[in-house]
């Protein structure tokens, strides 16, 4: 790091502004190539075939492109016993992600709308108690879990997934909400009170109004949170209801004989098409949430 | 009369009506994140095998569990990884907002590109490493091409070795993020008492070393506690990449936690080692909350 203080120092002296100038954007072009070739290196061999991948290198373009690597990781690839690709955990994936996000973005709405504009004794200590259950580490729950889903008949099925995942995903949404909505100016609510509205019209037509970029937030920060989960997928799901990541594991990991590198990599792709396309579109407001999920208070 | 009481009683409804609307999270949280936790720690002080037994053995499995050699190697491991990972991401972090921070050209491009891994699962992380760094056709193949014929790299399959794959690995996923905090840190700071400064005279490694970096003091404590807790959390990566092995080379509290509880049936065990990591994390987080929420009823 002594490289970039010193180019600082050149830029600020008046003299090699140049050099100096050229020095901040070398080093940020070297630094983009490393953070940029696993990925180039993935589309690459995920479109050649096991020939050229042992006659090439890492970062050598596919001679001759072919789609049979991704066909095979989506419809055939062997995962445990079964030979039927990802495609069925694609939608395992989906089925838990879609009432996951819906249920735990709603609840934390309606949490951080009461813990600001209807207050209450005690409530920033209770607020307090849930932020801790955002950090804990999750293996300290995953014994109770097991046996809960299991009384319950959730147990490995998307519907237990599903729960698990609102249940941890709660206490973060309300985290977003409440420090979205301390923000919002109390009088706007005592305004609407005086025009005779109650506690569910305040919400919709005052608060929810104006609450879109939270709720992409949290949307975003939920559903990549939620879809590239392993934990909770590897410990609660059955063989019928694992999760995309779950079964890339599985794929990459259990396979005997001859690695196939090329269905390897289209797999991961596969895997990480979604939150990678959310990403790209919508990148600030996934920005926004990490950075809401750092600074805590 | 009867007006007025369905008045006092609509309003003692309209009262109630926020904390019932808490109550299915209130509920979730006590159970699934208290009362759970309360669940393990008893657990930790039983026998119990496959399924929980409450014969109390006292502090038994916390013994067994400190003499285990592969509970060893796995706090060891969570030294070097845990280090390294919070060492270089926040150094690599810090530079690369640095560079970003001199008013460059494409900004929005290179931080989209240092940021993206951070949106991938930690398994296609561990997938996509595995593959780079595989003996024989991977990084070893690559630079044996560009003219280094000697070139060996093993890491991944060298028991000495291969935990220092997790953390490059996890360094590359998570450095964008750490760059993402410091840029908004140095973004934040006060440009009148730069150019103060810089008026009377301070060279600018002084500017940097005397009030940039002190000024970044908060950044670097919420990326401590960030990278901590991610890497104390971390077991998909390891799973991913090298399962823990070669052998349980690259065992760290959590694998050790769910291979001792799920795989070996030694549940008392796991559940002891499971509070060890909480404990571990609560003295860093909890600090660390405490300081942000008093911070901001202050403010």
């Amino acid at each position: 790091m002594s490289v970039a203080a010193e180019t600082v120092i050149l830029r600020r002296s008046g003299s090699g502004v140049n050099l100096a100038r050229f020095a901040v954007y070398a080093l940020l072009i070297v630094a983009a190539a490393v953070f940029l070739a696993p990925l180039v290196s993935m589309v690459f061999t995920s479109l050649k075939s096991m020939d050229e991948i042992r006659a090439g290198n890492l970062l050598s373009p596919p001679g001759a492109v072919t789609l049979e690597a991704w066909a095979t990781a989506w419809n055939s690839a062997c995962i445990s016993v079964s030979c039927a690709g990802l495609k069925g955990y694609f939608l395992n994936s989906i089925r838990m992600v879609v009432p996951a996000v819906l249920l735990s973005v709603g609840l934390g709405a309606l949490n951080g709308y009461v813990l600001t504009k209807w207050r209450f004794r005690g409530d920033n200590l209770l607020f307090g108690a849930m932020m801790f259950g955002c950090f804990i580490p999750f293996q300290i729950v995953l014994i109770p879990m097991a046996f809960t889903l299991g009384k319950i008949g959730l147990a490995g099925t998307t519907a237990g997934l599903v729960l698990v995942h609102v249940v941890y995903g709660v206490c973060f949404t309300t985290l977003f909400f409440r420090n979205f909505y301390v923000a919002v100016p109390d009088e706007l609510v005592k305004a609407a009170r005086m025009d005779g509205a109650g506690f569910w019209q305040i919400f919709t037509r005052v608060l929810l109004p104006i609450s879109w970029p939270i709720i992409v937030v949290s949307v975003i920060w939920q559903f990549t949170g939620i879809w590239n989960d392993f934990l909770f997928g590897a410990s609660f799901a059955g063989g019928e209801s694992q999760p995309i990541t779950v079964a890339l594991n599985n794929l990459v990991n259990t396979s005997t004989g001859v690695k196939l590198y090329n269905v390897d990599m289209a797999a991961a792709m596969i895997t990480a098409a979604p939150t990678i396309l959310i990403y790209l579109f919508l990148g600030r407001f996934f920005l926004r949430g990490l950075m809401a999920g750092a600074v805590k208070g | 009369m009867a007006a007025t009481e369905r008045m006092a009683g609509k309003r003692r409804l309209a009262n109630a009506l926020p904390l019932f609307v808490l109550s299915p999270s209130l509920l979730m949280v006590t159970i699934g994140v208290y009362g759970f936790m309360l669940f393990s720690v008893i657990l930790s002080f039983t026998g119990s095998k496959m399924f929980p037994r409450f014969v109390f053995t006292g502090f038994d499995q916390y013994e067994r569990l400190f003499s285990n050699p592969r509970w060893g190697v796995a706090v060891q491991n969570i030294f070097i990884f845990g280090g390294l990972y919070i060492v270089l991401a926040t150094i690599l972090g810090l530079g690369l907002a640095i560079l970003i921070d001199q008013r460059i050209r494409a900004e929005g491009a290179f931080r989209t590109i240092f940021l993206y891994p951070m949106a991938l699962s930690f398994i296609v992380t561990g997938v996509i490493w595995q593959w780079l760094l595989n003996p024989g056709l991977g990084l070893e193949r690559l630079v044996q091409g560009w003219g280094w014929e000697s070139f060996s790299f093993k890491w991944l399959v060298d028991p000495q070795m291969a935990i220092y794959t997790v953390v490059i690995a996890g360094v590359w996923q998570v450095a964008g993020f750490v760059m993402a905090l410091f840029l908004a840190g140095l973004r934040g700071i006060n440009t009148e008492i730069l150019s103060a400064a810089r008026m009377d005279g301070a060279p600018t490694h002084k500017i940097y070393t005397r009030i940039i970096i002190p000024a970044l003091r908060p950044v670097f404590l919420t990326a401590f506690v960030v990278e901590a807790h991610l890497a104390i959390k971390s077991y998909d990566l390891v799973v991913a990449l090298t399962k823990g092995g070669p052998g349980f080379a690259t065992e760290l509290p959590s694998t050790f936690m769910y291979t001792t509880t799920f795989t070996r049936n030694e549940m008392g065990l796991g559940a002891a080692s499971a509070t060890v990591m909480l404990m571990t994390l609560a003295a860093i987080i909890i600090p660390y909350l405490y300081s942000e929420l008093r911070h901001e009823r202050r403010g």
